[in-house]
């Protein structure tokens, strides 16, 4: 069998034109169909390890996914808020052990900001509930200190003591962004994560009163910046509303009626979501659209593998020759068989080889920016399982492939026996 | 060992729906000889060869090559034959476009054990060797494509290849139609000469009468075959 593979590895660098464009298709539909694999399970991971230790996720009554997309992933916006009293009010139940109110809407040069309490770097938890960790600095302390994500001092190029302004809204603008009167100052900032806290301004619920004192109305009134700071440190900077608070039980078998109690809450309307359940759910929705990825990318290898097949086909007529050679020196037909089902193997496990290293080096350099961009971490999606079985897969589907054209030749060397027609 | 190279006892061969292209009532090549058998195109001289090579399968009679009847072994068996005991020479392009002058030359031994253990040792030697002989000795030629080797040139990288291993029998299927006078006779004196000096049974087919007096014996085809020639 070896000196067969060789002849079909001779054979396949005498073509070697045709089967690099060959090899290329196969190594570019291979890449394809990994690469959604892996944007995908990146996705699922990436998102799955945001956020854990969080029982209920509690806001103003809207979409499920939606609810879960802003407060979780800085994605969309809010439509509505949850007042103060509400929220202490349901803070207040004695099954809940803890809540971690958080409010929205404002933005550094295309972060988000994030007004909470110190509790966020307690009770926020990533991945397999690992705390967030503070790389450098302090928590928050003054009422105009910042702590910002590993991305937001990397991209910035920020340190403890960088003074930074607030925009109004999430526009990316540097200037007339509204609340440059009120400089806040980097205390902290937050070791790395892989999750959207990497890319978030984090400052206290009281700054984000106290920005707004003299916005009552939506938009900037005049008079606001005639307010100095001092006056602003004497107002009462209790939030009048957030935007969502996480919430940690005392039990965690409580978690559905606790929703239920939360869901029906008198008065002012709320929603509470399970995490897991909501993350669920968003794949719901995005599953159709996987699935249909899936699928043309499958369809993207059929065709690469088919290119294997025409390219072995049609050069069958001009090898006829060789074929009666090879039967003249003592080749079977079974070696003939072989040789062209070992030539379509080899073609598709080096396409394939090829398509794994170029789809590895391609998330190597686009990774970071998919990261920075989406915040979807690529990094779980080195070499793995799913890569050798495609490798297999492909290896073995073109050397079934390459029976068609093998079968033909083995009836045609039958035939022709040793008299080589020109 | 006394059994003859070739023996043929009344075969009869006929394609699929047509009428008969051999009916040999006897043919005997021995061992050693060099035979010159003569036959115009479309006399059935490829037909007998595929017969004699156990590519094609007599209708009826008895095909032997070194005592074994054709017909009583299987096709993987015979093609086994072939590739231990045959040496093939086509009339042209006999050589694999991929391989390299030596890598045609040793290719027999890929597909037979009885060759390679009857080299010995150094396989690429062994055909540098054979080359040599044949008059191959530039080393620079070996490096060639063998498609940009002259057409005397490819039919002897053909002629070492039939000859590695030192098979019983070597055929040589109009080998120095597309040669000129000179080239030609040179070619078959060296063929004649390896195979003498390997023992190989010789039987070269030609049209071309002038050449039986460089042979031992020479037979007609169309004196043997019954069969009625239809060119």
């Amino acid at each position: 069998m070896s000196a067969i593979l060789t002849l079909a590895w001779k054979s396949l660098m005498n073509r070697k034109g045709s089967v690099i464009l060959t090899l290329v298709a196969v190594a570019l539909s291979v890449a394809l169909f990994l690469g959604v694999d892996k944007a995908r399970t990146g996705a699922r991971e990436g998102f799955g390890n945001t956020i854990s230790g969080t029982d209920l996720i509690v806001g103003a009554p809207t979409g499920t996914v939606n609810l879960l997309l802003y407060s979780v992933f800085r994605m969309g916006n809010a439509t509505a808020e949850v007042s103060w009293p509400t929220y202490q009010k349901i803070a207040s139940r004695p099954d809940i052990a803890w809540t971690v109110p958080i409010s929205l809407g404002d933005s550094h040069r295309g972060f988000r900001v994030l007004g909470t309490t110190n509790d966020y770097f307690v009770h926020y938890k990533y991945g397999h509930g690992q705390p967030l960790k503070l790389a450098e600095g302090a928590e928050l302390s003054d009422l105009f200190d910042a702590v910002i994500g590993a991305d937001v001092a990397r991209e910035l190029g920020y340190e403890i003591g960088t003074p930074l302004v607030l925009s109004h809204g999430l526009g990316n603008a540097g200037i007339g962004g509204g609340h440059e009167n009120r400089p806040f100052r980097v205390v902290g900032i937050l070791a790395p994560t892989g999750t959207p806290v990497d890319r978030t301004v984090h400052v206290s619920l009281e700054a984000i009163t106290a920005i707004h004192v003299g916005w009552e109305t939506g938009a900037k009134n005049p008079l606001a910046d005639t307010i100095d700071e001092k006056m602003i440190r004497s107002f009462d900077l209790t939030p009048k509303t957030i935007t969502a608070f996480f919430v940690g039980l005392e039990r965690k078998g409580t978690i559905l009626t606790t929703r239920r109690a939360i869901n029906t809450n008198k008065g002012e309307p709320l929603m509470a979501i399970i995490p897991g359940e909501a993350l669920a759910e968003l794949w719901s929705v995005t599953a159709f659209a996987e699935r249909a990825l899936m699928a043309v990318s499958v369809f993207v290898i059929a065709v690469g593998l088919v290119s294997i097949l025409t390219s072995i086909l049609t050069s069958l007529n001009e090898r006829r020759r060789e074929m009666s050679i090879l039967r003249a020196v003592g080749a079977r037909p079974g070696h003939i068989f072989s040789l062209l089902v070992l030539e379509a193997g080899l073609v598709g496990f080096l396409g394939a080889v090829v398509g794994i290293l170029l789809i590895h080096a391609i998330l190597l350099v686009a990774g970071p920016m998919v990261e920075a961009r989406y915040g979807v971490s690529l990094a779980g999606t080195g070499p793995g399982l799913t890569d050798l079985y495609t490798l297999l897969a492909v290896t073995l589907a073109s050397l079934l492939i390459g029976m068609v054209p093998a079968w033909a030749a083995f009836r045609r060397s039958l035939a022709d026996g040793l008299s080589v027609k020109v | 060992m006394n059994d003859p190279a070739i023996q043929i006892e009344g075969l009869r061969f006929a394609w699929k729906g047509h009428a008969a292209v051999l009916d040999v009532p006897a043919f005997t090549l021995a061992r050693g000889e060099r035979l010159f058998l003569r036959g115009p195109s479309g006399s059935g001289k490829s037909t007998l060869l595929g017969v004699i090579a156990g590519v094609l399968e007599a209708d009826a009679g008895r095909v032997s090559v070194l005592g074994q009847n054709l017909a009583s072994l299987s096709s993987s068996a015979r093609d086994r034959m072939r590739a231990d005991h045959l040496g093939v020479i086509f009339q042209m392009f006999n050589l694999v476009p991929y391989l390299s002058v030596v890598g045609n030359v040793t290719l027999p031994l890929k597909f037979s054990a009885a060759r390679r253990k009857a080299v010995g040792g150094d396989a690429e030697e062994e055909a540098k060797r054979l080359l040599g002989r044949l008059g191959l000795t530039d080393e620079s030629l070996l490096e060639r494509r063998v498609s940009d080797l002259s057409v005397g040139q490819q039919q002897r990288v053909a002629a070492a290849r039939a000859l590695i291993g030192a098979p019983e029998i070597v055929i040589a299927d109009e080998p120095t139609s597309a040669l000129d006078a000179d080239t030609r006779d040179r070619f078959i004196t060296l063929l004649s000469e390896e195979a003498a000096r390997t023992g190989a049974a010789l039987l070269f087919v030609s049209h071309d009468a002038s050449l039986a007096r460089l042979f031992d014996r020479a037979v007609d085809l169309t004196a043997i075959n019954r069969a009625g020639v239809t060119a």
